[in-house]
């Protein structure tokens, strides 16, 4: 458990490796690169993730120097790699066809550039043999590249790659050519080479989950820009925009407008309450302000404090419920003085579906305060988010949620949020299904339940009458800019 | 599709016939006993054994091969070159005009090159003889060379020459490391494409020869205008055996070379 997280990028002292300053690119009337500024750090595995067209192969390119930047400085280690050719650069590159050489044998593959560098005969050897040892392949050694299969060559690559020690090395989509359970495998074996030889990657990819899978990093492209770098699972439970939202994983978008939940008012009777629409929001809003009004809460003044001054440093405490990863339950320990709930009794016979049951009822679910809710449906409840940033309020929001954030079960749980619909589809995938629930006014809502029991054993089938639930943190209100 | 109709029998006998009948011809007589060039007199090979004593056929055809080689040589370099050039090069401004004057002696009339190469060589004061066949034969000879190289250039993949520079090599080492050695059987007939071209050439030789670089085509086309001699057929025959073996090699090579590739790779596929 002391082990320290790789995280050289929260750094201040750390000097970065590569720092791609106001860097554009433009082919003609097109611009591929806009103005990017981004810093790389060594040993990092950074991957560039995007659709294609969106700039992450010219960066790439960009970088290994068969392409200039037109405005803008790249620097290496500090030095500024525009006047460097690409045959001098401490920078390699494993391309998405692999470009193997075929006249050569896999051992000169190797070898080439080692011979460039006019190392002496016997350091070659050593190297090219590590290499091969490194990526399994001294059995190949003079086999030619078409006497080879698929994943050997992608290993051919990388060990020709690899060879010359760069500072850098460059993956462009490099298990594309692969099939799904050879992807799987090279993965790891990519991280566990990086591991190895400490070398900086980075990777091009539009595979997410690759990028997911390999990167200590993703910066996720759009448009010749990067919309948001982060950690794959920052990117993924705290998206900064409704395209990376969107772009990453499946995704429920509920547009609507945000308002402030003013919980911090001293009775509930202050607080300006919609008129409940349905029976079912009649009874989460009554459970909100029973809520709200049996906590004690802090002063406006507190809050501030806590808000802008000290949580942008330590983190927010007020709201300790992981933003990351929120229980299936709908009442998880919140709050500063709430005392932790005891975890609901699961039955046996209430599956992957929503864990409260009827008995839970009593104990009303811990909502916690603050943040926003959406309306975002009229004759539908408005969404309780209350990770929400304030500064929302009064905008068009999308609240963004992940479909395995969303419960699904037959009865009416208690929870922060519920939505009755009906079961139009479901995909079974084995491991988990997707289940797409129709709302009553007409909005489709994926929810992703686990497979724990055999499939004769599950509730749930097509045109049943469910219950989807969520809790307050489950979902990211980001500002909706389409 | 393959069935046999009796259209396409007769229509792919009148082709074969249209192409081949003259060349039967002048094979059979080549054998010929007799000195008339039409009549039949019984079977012989003394014609054979009469060119290779006439010393002036034998300068003839060793001026034609020293021409054939070194121009295809210079051609098949600066041919390659250019194509290289062209497609390589990406957009830079006059391309399209740079790459048209390369490929415009292919629709040149022969005499017009011929007679401004003439016209170049008197300007300059170059005496006519071996080396001006030469560089006359390599300028015509170019254009075909590029032709045959660009083509296999466009389908030649970027990323090989990218990675040569990536580990390390400079461009021209890129070229001669991978580039050459992939293209190189596109080279390879680009050169005996140019070699054919030039021993063949009547037109653009007999403008641009002077004393003493008599070429084959020349003495054969001086040779027949005083009455054709059977030992003419005899120098066609062996002219034409020369040819086909050499297409008929290439071919079993090329051929022999992509089955066994083919077999290698669906080994390796079956190995993974």
């Amino acid at each position: 458990m002391a082990q320290t997280v790789f995280a050289p990028w929260n750094d201040p002292e750390e000097k970065p490796l590569i720092q791609f300053r106001n860097v554009t690119k433009r082919f003609g009337d097109f611009t591929a690169i806009d103005r990017l500024t981004q810093d790389i750090y060594a040993r990092e595995f950074f991957a560039l993730l995007g659709p294609s067209g969106c700039g992450k192969t010219t960066l790439m390119r960009m970088l290994a120097g068969f392409e200039r930047p037109t405005e803008g400085q790249i620097l290496l280690g500090g030095q500024d790699l525009s006047q460097i050719p690409a045959n001098q650069r401490s920078v390699n590159m494993m391309f998405q066809s692999y470009a193997l050489f075929p006249h050569l044998t896999v051992w000169d593959n190797i070898a080439f550039g080692l011979k460039r560098a006019k190392k002496p005969k016997a350091e070659i050897e050593a190297r090219v043999k590590e290499m091969l040892r490194l990526t399994r392949l001294e059995q190949f050694a003079s086999r030619k590249p078409h006497q080879i299969s698929g994943g050997q060559r992608q290993r051919v690559a990388l060990a020709r790659s690899l060879a010359r020690a760069p500072k850098l090395l460059l993956l462009d989509e490099p298990l594309g050519a692969l099939d799904k359970k050879l992807r799987e495998e090279t993965q790891f074996e990519l991280m566990d080479i990086q591991e190895k030889t400490g070398t900086t990657f980075i990777i091009v990819t539009h595979d997410q989950e690759e990028a997911m899978t390999v990167a200590s990093r993703v910066a996720v492209m759009d448009h010749g820009r990067i919309v948001q770098v982060d950690t794959p699972d920052r990117i993924y439970e705290a998206p900064n925009s409704v395209y990376v939202a969107d772009f990453i994983g499946d995704v429920n978008l509920f547009h609507g407008v945000a308002k402030s939940r003013a919980e911090r008012a001293p009775a509930p009777a202050a607080r300006p309450l919609p008129e409940p629409e349905t029976p079912e929001a009649e009874d989460a809003l009554r459970e909100m302000q029973e809520e709200a009004a049996r906590k004690p809460q802090p002063t406006a003044l507190g809050m501030a404090l806590h808000d802008k001054v000290l949580a942008p440093i330590v983190g927010k405490w007020l709201d300790q419920q992981p933003k990351a990863l929120p229980m299936p339950d709908p009442a998880p320990a919140t709050g500063v003085t709430e005392a932790a709930a005891p975890a609901p009794v699961r039955t046996p016979d209430a599956p992957q579906a929503s864990a409260s049951t009827p008995t839970a009822a009593t104990q009303p679910p811990a909502i916690p305060p603050g943040g926003l809710e959406i309306h975002w449906h009229a004759g539908q409840p408005p969404l309780v988010a209350s990770n929400g940033p304030e500064a929302l309020a009064g905008r068009n929001v999308v609240l963004s949620l992940r479909p395995e954030k969303i419960s699904i079960s037959k009865e009416r749980p208690t929870a922060a949020n519920v939505l009755q619909g009906k079961v139009i589809d479901i995909a079974y995938l084995g491991n988990i299904s997707t289940y797409y629930v129709k709302l009553a006014d007409g909005t489709m809502v994926k929810a992703q339940a686990a497979n724990t029991r055999r499939i004769s054993r599950r509730g749930i089938t097509w045109e049943d009458t469910v219950w989807l639930s969520f809790t307050a943190t489950a979902g990211v209100v980001l500002e909706d800019d389409t | 599709m393959k069935r046999f109709s009796w259209f396409n029998a007769t229509a792919l006998s009148f082709g074969f016939a249209f192409l081949y009948i003259p060349m039967i011809v002048l094979v059979v007589y080549s054998f010929n006993e007799s000195r008339l060039v039409t009549v039949w007199a019984g079977f012989s090979t003394k014609w054979y054994a009469e060119l290779f004593r006439d010393q002036a056929f034998l300068d003839a055809a060793w001026v034609t091969l020293r021409v054939a080689f070194f121009s295809s040589t210079i051609a098949t370099v600066l041919g390659t070159m250019a194509a290289h050039a062209i497609v390589r090069a990406g957009r830079f401004p006059g391309r399209t005009l740079f790459s048209g004057m390369i490929y415009a002696p292919l629709v040149m009339p022969e005499v017009i090159t011929g007679l401004s190469l003439l016209l170049l060589f008197i300007g300059l004061g170059i005496d006519r003889g071996v080396l001006t066949v030469v560089l006359a034969h390599t300028t015509f000879a170019m254009c075909y060379v590029s032709v045959v190289v660009s083509s296999r250039l466009a389908t030649f993949d970027t990323a090989l020459e990218e990675a040569a520079r990536d580990l390390g090599a400079t461009p021209f080492q890129a070229f001669r490391l991978v580039t050459l050695p992939i293209i190189a059987p596109a080279v390879i007939s680009g050169w005996l494409l140019a070699f054919t071209l030039s021993l063949d050439d009547l037109v653009i030789a007999s403008f641009t020869t002077g004393p003493g670089a008599t070429t084959l085509p020349i003495k054969i086309f001086s040779a027949v205008r005083l009455g054709v001699s059977p030992q003419i057929n005899a120098l066609s025959t062996l002219l034409i055996v020369a040819v086909s073996v050499g297409v008929i090699t290439a071919s079993l090579v090329t051929k022999r070379n992509a089955v066994r590739r083919a077999r290698e790779e669906r080994a390796a596929d079956q190995l993974a």
